[in-house]
C-alpha cells in the first residue's frame, strides 16, 4: 500500500541543463551579493560608520582589521557629530620619524655633537572634510619643539586652484621644501646653510596658492605664489605687520621617456632683513630688503621594469641673494636684539651659491652619491665656502635607513674641516607620502 | 584697410575661440576615467565602450607599490571625471599626494568621482589581531592583488558599470549591456582557462611576493611558500635555504615571479630544486601583446601550463 502511494507520487523531473545553468547563476549572484556586502562592511569600517552618501570622506588612515564600528550609546558625548567609535576610526594618520646622527672630525666653525638625536618628527595628517585636508609636522629636538609645518590644504577650490594656509616650508627651490628625512644627504648643502636659512629655511606662517598653467602637450607647468608673515631664520625678519615676505615658484616638468624625466624650476623671494626695523630705517632712511633668486634642475632615471633596483638622480640649484646692509655697522649692530652676524660687511651684498649632486641606486637597498658645494655668505659676499661630500645609504626596509657621509668643507677662513657622519633614520606609523 | 585687417584678426580670434569651446563640447559626452592600474583601465574600457576615455597611471610592467607620483600624472587627474583605484593601501605611497595636488574636487576621497574598486571584490589574507611591521609591509585591510581572479574582475566591472551609469544616467543601459556582454565572454573564457588548468589543480607552488592568492584560489593552486621572507623584504640566505628544503621535501618545482623582481635568487633556487621559474604577468600591459584583461589570463595560463608540462 505504502509502496503504491509512493508510486503514485509524481516522479521528480530530471533537471535540465537550463535548470542547472539557472541554479549556477543564482549561486553566482548570491556569491556576488555576499562579496558586495563584505566590501560594504569594509568600507564602513574604514569610514568609521559614517553614512555612505554625501558623508565626509574617510581619512587616509585605515583602521586595524577587527576594529568594528560600535553603536554609540545615546548618553555618550558626541565629537563633531561622530560617535565614539567613529571618532576612533577617524583618528588621523600619526607617524614619528627619528633622526639620529653621530659625527667625527673637527669643525670649529659649524660644530656638531658626537651623538645627537637630531630630530624626532611627529606627523599628524588627515582629511578634514570634503573640501580640505590638514597636515601637521612637529619637530622635536633634544631640548625643544618646533612646529615645522602645520597647514590646511583646500582641495576642492574651483578652476583647479589648490590653496594652503598655515605654517609651511616655502616653495623656494627644491631643498627648502624637503623635510630632513627625505634629503639624500645627512646635512643640507652649503648654499642652503649660507643663503636660505639653513635647516629651518624659509619656513613661515602664511598662505599659498598653486595652479597648473596651460602648457604645450605633455609639459607640466605649475605656478605657486605664497605670502608669509616675513620671519624666516636669518633670511627675513618682520618688525611690523607690513613686513610681509613673498615667494613665487614656477615649475616645468616633462617625461622624457617612461624611464626618465626632467624637472626645472625658477624661484623668487623677497622680504625684510634683520636691518629692516623701524628704528634703523628711520635712522638711515633706507629700506633693507633681501631678494633671493633661484634656479633648480633635476634629472631622474628609473627603469620601470627594475624600478626597485636601479635609479639615478642628478640635481642642482643655483641661488642668488642680494641685500642692502647699513653702511655704518658700528652704530647699527648694537641696536639689533641679537647683534650683527659674524664677519658682516657693510653696504650692498650680492651673494651666490650652488650645489650639484648625483645619486645612483646600485642594488635594491643600496645608494651611492656625491655632492659639490660652493656658496658665498649672505652677510659678506666676499667670503666663500666650498665643499664636497660622498654618501652611502643602506635601506634595511622602507621604514628605516642607515647613511654614512664623508664631508670636506673649505671655509673662507682658510680652514679645512674633514668630517664623517653616520645617520640612522626610522619611521613609526603611517607617514603620508610627500609630493614628488 | 586697417579696419579690414582688424576685422580679419577678430574673425580669426573668434574662430579659434569657437574651436576651443566646441572641441571640448563635442567630446563632453565622454566620461574621462583615470585608473591607477592598467587592469582597472581594461575593465573600465570593457564596460564603458566608446562612452569613456580611459587611461591608467601606472604601467603594467612596473611594481604597483612603488610608482613615482610624477607631475605628468596631475595633468591626467586634474580633468578626470572618475578615478578608479585598487585601494587596500596598495597605492598609499603615491596616490594621496597626487589627489591632493590635482585641484580636482571630484576625485577627492569621498567625492562623486572617486571609486575604490576593492569594495566589489573578494579580499583574501585579511590580517587578524594586532599587526606590526615586524611582519613586513603587510596590508592591514587585506591582500590588494585581488584583480587576478576573473570572478573579481567581473564584480569590479559590474561595480564600474554601475558607477558609470550613475554618472551618465542617459547611457546607464548601455553600460549595463556592455557589462552583460563582458560577463558572458569572461565566463566563456574562464571555462577554457579552467579546462587548461584542470590537470594541475592542487599543484603546489611558491611565489616571490604575495601577489597571487586570488589567482591561486581561482585556479586551484596551492601556494606553499614565498621567496620574500616577509612581504616587501628582499630574500635572505637563511630563508632561501629553508625554502629550498621545503621545496625539496614537498617536490615543489614551480616558482611564480613578477616581471619586476630580480631573477637571481629564483634562478638559484630553481637550480637547487630542479624546478622552473615562471615569470607571470600581474597586470595588463606587462608585455606588449597583453593588451586587455582576457589576454592577461591567456598569457599567464599559457605560460603556467607550459611550465607544468615541462616539469612532468
Amino acid at each position: 500500500m505504502g509502496s503504491s502511494a509512493v508510486g503514485q507520487q509524481p516522479s521528480p523531473t530530471p533537471a535540465t541543463s537550463q535548470d542547472i545553468s539557472a541554479l549556477l547563476q543564482k549561486i553566482t549572484d548570491l556569491e556576488d551579493r555576499v562579496v558586495t556586502l563584505e566590501g560594504q562592511v569594509r568600507q564602513l569600517k574604514a569610514q568609521g560608520a559614517q553614512p555612505p552618501a554625501g558623508a565626509a570622506p574617510a581619512p587616509a588612515a585605515t583602521p586595524e582589521p577587527g576594529v568594528a564600528a560600535q553603536t554609540t550609546p545615546a548618553n555618550e558625548p558626541r565629537l563633531g557629530g561622530a560617535g565614539a567609535a567613529a571618532a576612533k576610526a577617524l583618528n588621523p594618520d600619526i607617524s614619528m620619524i627619528g633622526d639620529f646622527i653621530a659625527s667625527a672630525g673637527h669643525n670649529p666653525i659649524n660644530p656638531t655633537p658626537s651623538f645627537q638625536m637630531h630630530e624626532s618628527e611627529l606627523g599628524v595628517q588627515a582629511i578634514i572634510d570634503p573640501y580640505a585636508r590638514g597636515d601637521f609636522f612637529l619637530s622635536f629636538g633634544e631640548t625643544g619643539v618646533n612646529l615645522e609645518e602645520g597647514y590646511i590644504t583646500f582641495t576642492a577650490l574651483p578652476k583647479g586652484f589648490v590653496a594652503k594656509a598655515g605654517k609651511m616650508r616655502a616653495a623656494f627651490g627644491k631643498v627648502n621644501t624637503l623635510h630632513n628625512h627625505v634629503l639624500p644627504w645627512v646635512d643640507r648643502p652649503l648654499v642652503t646653510q649660507n643663503l636660505v636659512g639653513g635647516e629651518d629655511g624659509i619656513d613661515d606662517a602664511g598662505v599659498s596658492v598653486e595652479h597648473i598653467l596651460p602648457a604645450p602637450k605633455n609639459w607640466f607647468l605649475d605656478f605657486t605664489g605664497q605670502t608669509f608673515r616675513g620671519d624666516s631664520s636669518d633670511v627675513f625678519t618682520a618688525t611690523n605687520k607690513n613686513d610681509l615676505s613673498v615667494v613665487g615658484h614656477l615649475r616645468l616638468y616633462k617625461d622624457l621617456t617612461d624611464n626618465s624625466n626632467i624637472d626645472l624650476g625658477g624661484s623668487y623671494s623677497r622680504g625684510h632683513t634683520l636691518f629692516g626695523t623701524n628704528f634703523i630705517q628711520q635712522q638711515t632712511g633706507e629700506n633693507f630688503i633681501a631678494n633671493l633668486y633661484g634656479i633648480d634642475a633635476m634629472y631622474r632615471w628609473k627603469p620601470l621594469t627594475r624600478s626597485i633596483y636601479r635609479s639615478f638622480v642628478a640635481r642642482s640649484e643655483f641661488i642668488w641673494r642680494q641685500q642692502n646692509q647699513p653702511a655704518n655697522l658700528g652704530s647699527t649692530c648694537p641696536s639689533l636684539p641679537g647683534g650683527c652676524p659674524l664677519n658682516i660687511a657693510p653696504g650692498f651684498q650680492r651673494a651666490f651659491g650652488f650645489y650639484t649632486s648625483a645619486d645612483y641606486q646600485f642594488a635594491r637597498r643600496w645608494f651611492f652619491g656625491g655632492r659639490v658645494d660652493s656658496s658665498d655668505r649672505a652677510f659678506n659676499a666676499h667670503l666663500n665656502d666650498k665643499g664636497g661630500s660622498l654618501v652611502l645609504t643602506y635601506w634595511p626596509s622602507e621604514f628605516s635607513q642607515i647613511r654614512g657621509q664623508y664631508r670636506l668643507t673649505r671655509y673662507a677662513e682658510n680652514f679645512d674641516a674633514h668630517e664623517l657622519f653616520i645617520q640612522v633614520q626610522f619611521a613609526l606609523g603611517a607617514h603620508g607620502a610627500h609630493p614628488f | 584697410m586697417i579696419l579690414r585687417l582688424n576685422l580679419l584678426r577678430i574673425a580669426a580670434v573668434l574662430l579659434c575661440a569657437i574651436f576651443l569651446v566646441a572641441g571640448p563640447a563635442a567630446e563632453a559626452k565622454k566620461l574621462r576615467v583615470i585608473t591607477t592600474l592598467t587592469d582597472l583601465a581594461s575593465l573600465t574600457q570593457e564596460v564603458g565602450g566608446d562612452k569613456v576615455d580611459v587611461e591608467a597611471l601606472a604601467k603594467g610592467y612596473q611594481d604597483p607599490h612603488f610608482v613615482e607620483p610624477k607631475p605628468s600624472f596631475l595633468l591626467k587627474l586634474r580633468n578626470a571625471d572618475l578615478l578608479v583605484s585598487v585601494g587596500l593601501d596598495l597605492e598609499i605611497g603615491w596616490l594621496p599626494p597626487l589627489i591632493t595636488q590635482s585641484g580636482n574636487s571630484k576625485i577627492q576621497p569621498g567625492g562623486t568621482g572617486y571609486l575604490d574598486a576593492s569594495q566589489f571584490a573578494e579580499i583574501l589574507e585579511i590580517p587578524q589581531g594586532k599587526l606590526t611591521r615586524a611582519e613586513g609591509d603587510v596590508h592591514p585591510l587585506g591582500n590588494p592583488h585581488y584583480w587576478l581572479d576573473p570572478d573579481n574582475g567581473r564584480r569590479i566591472a559590474k561595480g564600474i558599470a554601475t558607477k558609470l551609469g550613475e554618472m551618465d544616467q542617459e547611457d546607464s543601459a548601455y553600460f549595463q549591456q556592455r557589462y552583460q556582454d563582458f560577463a558572458k565572454r569572461l565566463a566563456d573564457a574562464d571555462r577554457k582557462w579552467q579546462a587548461e588548468m584542470a590537470p594541475y589543480r592542487g599543484r603546489m607552488v611558491v611565489t616571490y611576493h604575495r601577489s597571487w592568492p586570488n589567482f591561486a584560489k581561482h585556479f586551484g593552486l596551492d601556494v606553499q611558500g614565498y621567496i620574500e621572507p616577509r612581504p616587501g623584504i628582499p630574500p635572505t640566505p637563511s630563508h632561501t635555504i629553508e625554502l629550498v628544503n621545503l621545496m625539496k621535501r614537498e617536490s615543489i618545482k614551480i616558482q611564480l615571479i613578477e616581471p619586476y623582481f630580480d631573477l637571481k635568487t629564483p634562478n638559484s633556487i630553481a637550480s637547487m630544486t630542479s624546478g622552473k621559474v615562471v615569470v607571470m604577468l600581474p597586470s595588463v600591459g606587462g608585455k606588449p601583446e597583453v593588451t586587455d584583461y582576457f589576454k592577461l589570463f591567456d598569457y599567464d595560463i599559457g605560460i603556467l601550463t607550459h611550465a607544468f608540462q615541462e616539469i612532468k
